[in-house]
């Protein structure tokens, strides 16, 4: 292949002031310019504001906007909800990954078997990824009513079902649920690929060490999609920590606090009791959490992720 | 694949199959089939799985409580300009910190990625102060310009980033021994290699777009503003209670023709998601 380096250019005429390097340059920073700018503007600026907003006591329907250092933080840590609230969204996030993990991998496997048909069961589980979330969030508050469709099946049974949404202990796992149905098949298709980027031989080596499925699973599968789980659990867990549509809709926070998470409660604080303030302080805490989760999990890839390309 | 399965092996997995789909297949059925039903049907016992009678005014009942017609166009070009928007944003940029070496591109790549970090819901508040000041509440710009530019237009780069830098350079060698702009080989050589890794980045964005609900409620006020998802939720009665029936023949105009798109492209949303970059 002929390649001539840019380097070994006829001599400088009269130093050209476009050289080569500097339209490079010049072509990077303008590729790049709308999203950094965009992101500079739209992201980091409020990443800063949010912190400036927090020392202040700032109550929009009384116009006042004084600085009150770390008052906020102080009345963050001694708020009586700052527990339920921390506790619903650990409950929300555990549940949902445990669960969203588990089955997205025994989907994957199940999607990866050689038999007659399985693109429509593939197709099947990852449609609800497709439906408005809104939409499919309504149908399952319908489903979950106490006359609605799930007690209506379990009655046909003899079964009494509870007021899914409205009692303390079957509120956040109906939502959890609902989540996990809903983008589970996201998960799936990650997980499948890369269930199918395991070399065959392996398996076929292990067969005749005479491996067990379950050991060859155990041994060779898991360790080899390390990386995915990996990925998939930082998505899903950054992405659990958003979820604030489901709540909205399903159970606004209730019954009690039982279902209130960080961000519906950063948003009724914000913009139901317009205490802006105390808003970005929560904001704060929210962004902690997440920069602190994604940290732990990037140093974990280092550490248990086994292969790494 | 492994080799054969027995055939008392395949019946039990078709079985779990069978079992394992209905949580995901039951509740878009029960939807389009409630929202057909009688209002005095909806919540019969024992349930009925198949409609017996049908009411279908329930239908004009959702285009005449609100501007549905309106709410759904809105939705529409939103989630358009928002993807499309993305694609021009994140494309370049993607390219750039793949290919292109300049001065403190490592360190403007740190700067984007920190957008992953943050999603817009730690910064809703001051985002709408500064929609506030530059006279933005009740229009639509901040549903189009937060993603463009937030969290998933970030995601975005990375994915498309991600594909560069696995794509071999080869062919770009030659263009620019030929004397071609980055530009030009940007727009008319990797670019259109790049199809299977713009097209997953379009319907990330399509459906976050689609689904977006915070930001919908926080800025927008009046109905004919709405998008989809808020307006869904605004059938209620005199005590706020939900209009079931026309919720549901509202969430059956909103989910079903998405859900049509994808069966008859499965192959593509399915596999394009799968094979481009979010491997790692």
């Amino acid at each position: 292949m002929p390649l001539a380096t840019p380097t070994n250019e006829p001599a400088p005429r009269k130093r050209a002031f476009w050289t080569m390097a500097r339209r490079e340059g010049l072509a990077g920073y303008l590729f790049v310019a709308p999203q950094a700018a965009g992101t500079i503007t739209f992201v980091l600026v409020p990443l800063g504001l949010v912190f400036w907003y927090s020392l202040h006591e700032w109550n929009v329907l009384a116009g006042t906007f004084k600085f009150v250092n770390d008052a906020n933080y102080r009345k963050l840590l001694a708020d009586p909800a700052l527990p339920e609230v921390l506790g619903a969204t650990a409950i929300f996030s555990a549940g949902l990954v445990i669960f969203n993990l588990s089955l997205a991998l025994l989907l994957a496997v199940l999607v990866n078997q050689k038999l007659k048909g399985i693109v429509v069961f593939r197709t099947l589980f990852f449609s609800p990824v497709v439906v408005s979330l809104v939409a499919w969030t309504i149908v399952w508050g319908f489903l979950l009513q106490a006359n609605g469709g799930i007690n209506g099946i379990l009655g046909v049974f003899g079964i009494a079902g509870p007021n899914w949404l409205r009692t303390p202990a079957t509120a956040m796992a109906s939502v959890i649920v609902v989540q996990v149905f809903k983008n589970v098949g996201l998960n799936m298709v990650l997980f499948l690929a890369a269930l199918q980027g395991v070399p065959r031989e392996l398996y076929e080596a292990a067969r005749v060490d005479g491996a067990s499925r379950f050991k060859q699973f155990r041994r060779i599968t898991l360790p080899l999609i390390s990386p995915t789980i990996l990925l998939t659990m930082i998505i899903t867990i950054v992405g659990s920590l958003q979820v604030f549509a489901q709540i909205a809709v399903l159970t606004q926070g209730g019954p009690g606090m039982s279902t209130t998470v960080l961000v519906y409660y950063l948003y009724q604080q914000a913009f139901q009791f317009h205490r802006f303030g105390y808003g970005a302080t929560i904001s704060i805490l929210l962004f902690l959490i997440v920069a602190v989760l994604t940290f732990a999990q990037w140093q974990m890839r280092r550490r248990i992720v086994f292969y790494e390309n | 694949m492994r080799t054969d399965l027995s055939p008392r092996i395949k019946l039990a997995l078709y079985g779990l199959l069978c079992t394992l789909a209905i949580p995901f297949v039951f509740p878009t059925w029960w939807m389009v089939t409630s929202s057909v039903k009688p209002i005095s049907q909806i919540f019969a016992f024992p349930p009925e799985i198949i409609p017996s009678s049908f009411d279908w005014s329930t239908y004009a009942d959702v285009f005449r409580l609100q501007p549905f017609a309106q709410q759904y166009w809105n939705s529409c070009y939103i989630a358009a300009i928002v993807t499309i928007g993305t694609m021009a944003v994140s494309s370049p940029a993607g390219y750039a910190f793949a290919r292109i070496k300049f001065p403190g591109a490592n360190l403007l790549f740190m700067v984007v990625l920190l957008g992953l970090l943050i999603p817009s819901e730690v910064t809703i508040v001051p985002l709408f102060q500064i929609f506030l000041k530059w006279g933005m509440i009740n229009t639509h710009w901040p549903l189009i310009l937060i993603p463009i530019f937030g969290a998933p237009s970030v995601f975005a780069t990375f994915v498309m980033r991600q594909f560069f830098i696995a794509l071999p350079v080869e062919l770009e060698e030659a263009a620019r021994v030929d004397g071609l702009s980055r530009f030009k080989i940007f727009w008319t050589i990797a670019l259109p290699l790049a199809k299977p890794a713009l097209a997953a980045v379009a319907i990330f964005t399509f459906l976050h777009s689609w689904n977006l609900y915070l930001e919908p409620i926080v800025f927008l006020t009046s109905p004919e503003k709405f998008t989809l998802p808020q307006a869904l939720t605004q059938y209620v009665d005199v005590y706020q209670g939900p209009m079931w029936n026309i919720q549901l023949a509202a969430a059956t105009l909103t989910a079903l023709p998405v859900l049509i798109v994808f069966i008859f492209a499965q192959r593509q949303f399915i596999e394009g998601l799968a094979h481009t970059g979010l491997k790692g």
